[in-house]
């Protein structure tokens, strides 16, 4: 196995002809929408992804970043408005159409052995093979040399593939799932809270990864709850809140400020700021910060600390 | 937030080259041989003597086939109590029926061999499918089978446990040639089962190191959802892995039957633990996922040489199972600290 595997078109996947305007994006939603039962769990939700691109989606928890990543994943089908993949609407019938499409999902758990070498993980499920049946075996340094080719190409440089994953940092695993992910032909790459369990560094270093795949060509969508880690990468960015779109923005169309400031939301510090100056003492001092912090942001002052907190 | 202190550490503690041989999971076994190899040979001069060698590489043999088996299953996860008298129901099949009805051995054997595949794959399938712990899965096989060696064996022979006269049924004689015949070697008559142990050991490791089967079975034993998530066909793997210790204890059953020309109902209860042991002590752990065919082989000759060992220095043979307990705690310790730096900076 020399190169990326090959894209095998599912049957299964509705498609319709690609609609005049070549210049279509990797994927678009448009008015998506999805229910379970009775319970609106996504409206209205619209979005590119591009090629080379990194798309945020951010959103407090419970805001439907879960269920709008494991629609575009093939877990689940919209059930309102257009989801078109290289132009061509699709609907898929589970995550195996997606990714036969080229729709990689990394998930928080990242579906690696920690007690398994780095090359065995890279490959596992799809290992490169050598020799006719009874002697049929894995091309053992065929798989260490493209583990450590395309992890460098991440910007990981490892010491040595048979190192078991568990003794990686944990950016260093996230960086093994993405390029395990980009090498199998991913052509979107989904990152569920990629940076969620980690430290400032290691966010640093994820972030870095992300770069590098939007870099080689990859649309990436970025899930995140965070707007510090959102805004250097990011190329557009979509804001969830209780299953609703609460804006999307172009990079140029929105300072980091502003996308803070949208995500902390003006109601919210507001009620925290009063909460903790209930608590009087050093909480006040704290409330008192949260006020400036919401100005600074233009949030106006009046929200943040006046008003009189039933 | 604790991922970035330990960054540092991490890759220090990589470095060593001292840990990176502990890390090897057949170190504790090799010291383990070297050491009883080094101390009976001292003790005795008959354990160093051709004939003391291939004395104890008999019971090493019988045992490493299990052992093996044992190894690449708890590698993948899963335990399996009813291996040992499931020895004693497939050396009992066929003693019953060459023994006892006169078909042909390597008709009765191939009887046998499907009694082994269907325990193999009902232990296999009710552990995939109700998700149960293994253990208590195969302890019910292992009771059951209990009952069935000696109630079915009673009925066949009205009352007897012991089945004899398979040495005057037809085609004895070949299959007693390919299973458990000796060999001279250097004037003194190896058991070929020593020759089996060694081929089935060498495939076993080829297979686990060295094809896709091998990382499904680690991936299995090491992290059954991510292996799933990334296609791994858990349970296909996990059925393979009891049956294949089914037919490891079909060759270990029928050879002892062979080699008595007959059979005992209650043979080979208790000896599961002692195949468990051995993969543990070669390096198994015990939640899976890690594990060395060559450490359980080499778990396997050890105990062969002690169990030979004690008796050629003129001990009591019941120190044996002193030597046992002792061997296994030190194995289980010696796991505990392996896997905690294998898995150092699981989040």
């Amino acid at each position: 196995m020399s190169g990326p595997r090959h894209q095998k078109e599912s049957p299964t996947v509705t498609t319709t002809p690609a609609p005049a305007g070549a210049d279509a994006p990797l994927l678009r939603v448009s008015d998506l929408g999805k229910q379970y039962g009775n319970i609106i769990a996504l409206r209205g939700i619209t979005a590119d992804v591009n090629s080379g691109e990194v798309t945020c989606i951010l959103g407090d928890n419970g805001a439907g970043k879960s269920t709008l990543i494991k629609t575009l994943a093939g877990v689940h089908q919209h059930d309102a408005g257009e989801f078109l993949f290289e132009g061509r609407a699709v609907r898929f019938s589970g995550p195996r159409e997606a990714l036969d499409l080229g729709i990689a999902t990394v998930y928080q758990d990242l579906a690696m052995v920690s007690l398994m070498p780095v090359w065995r993980n890279f490959f596992l499920g799809r290992e490169p093979t050598k020799g006719v049946w009874p002697l049929r075996r894995i091309d053992v340094a065929e798989a260490k040399q493209i583990t450590k080719r395309e992890l460098k190409a991440m910007g990981i440089d490892i010491r040595d593939p048979e190192q078991p994953v568990g003794t990686l940092s944990g950016g260093e695993r996230q960086c093994v799932a993405i390029a395990r992910a980009v090498y199998f032909g991913a052509k979107v790459l989904i990152l569920d809270e990629p940076t969620a369990a980690l430290g400032v560094k290691q966010s640093g270093v994820v972030l870095k990864y992300i770069i590098a795949a939007r870099e080689r060509g990859l649309g990436v969508v970025f899930i995140t709850h965070n707007p510090h880690h959102a805004y250097p990468v990011g190329d557009r960015f979509l804001l969830l809140k209780r299953g609703q779109s609460m804006g999307y923005y172009e990079k140029s169309q929105i300072t980091r400020d502003e996308l803070t400031a949208l995500m902390a939301g003006g109601a919210e510090l507001e009620q925290l700021s009063h909460e903790l100056e209930k608590g009087g003492g050093a909480a006040a001092v704290a409330a008192a910060e949260i006020g400036d912090e919401a100005h600074e942001l233009g949030i106006p002052a009046t929200a943040a600390t006046s008003g009189d907190g039933g | 937030m604790t991922t970035i202190a330990v960054s540092g550490d991490e890759r220090l503690a990589r470095q060593s080259p001292l840990k990176r041989l502990l890390g090897r999971p057949e170190l504790g076994s090799l010291a383990g041989f070297l050491l009883i190899l080094l101390f009976f040979s001292a003790v005795s001069e008959t354990f160093r003597s051709v004939q003391g060698v291939a004395t104890w590489l008999d019971p090493s043999s019988l045992l490493g086939i299990m052992a093996v088996a044992v190894a690449l299953l708890m590698i993948g996860g899963e335990f399996d109590l009813s291996a040992g008298v499931l020895t004693g129901t497939t050396g009992t099949t066929t003693a019953v029926l060459a023994g006892l009805y006169g078909l042909n051995v390597w008709l009765s054997m191939l009887v046998s061999l499907v009694v082994a595949v269907a325990v193999g794959v009902t232990n296999g399938l009710l552990v995939v499918r109700t998700k149960l712990p293994s253990f208590i899965v195969t302890l019910g096989m292992f009771l059951a089978l209990q009952g069935l060696n000696l109630g079915l064996t009673k009925v066949f022979t009205g009352g007897s446990v012991q089945i004899s006269g398979l040495s005057a049924a037809l085609g004895y004689d070949s299959a007693n040639a390919v299973f458990a015949d000796s060999v001279s070697l250097g004037g003194e008559d190896f058991r070929i089962s020593i020759v089996w142990w060694l081929v089935i050991t060498a495939v076993a490791a080829w297979v686990l190191m060295r094809t896709r089967v091998g990382s499904w079975i680690l991936a299995v034993g090491g992290d059954q959802n991510a292996a799933r998530s990334v296609g791994v066909p858990v349970a296909r793997v996990k059925i393979a892995l009891f049956v294949t210790v089914s037919v490891a204890a079909w060759f270990v059953g029928n050879i002892s039957a062979l080699r008595q020309g007959g059979a005992q109902a209650n043979i080979g209860i208790g000896e599961e633990l002692t195949y468990i042991v051995a993969a543990v002590i070669g390096g198994c752990l015990l939640t899976g996922g890690y594990g060395s065919v060559i450490g359980a082989a080499l778990g396997a000759l050890m105990f062969g040489m002690a169990q030979k060992g004690i008796v050629f220095a003129g001990w009591d043979s019941d120190w044996y199972k002193l030597f046992l307990g002792v061997m296994l705690l030190i194995a289980v310790i010696g796991n505990q600290y392996v896997r905690q730096f294998a898995a150092r900076s699981r989040r």
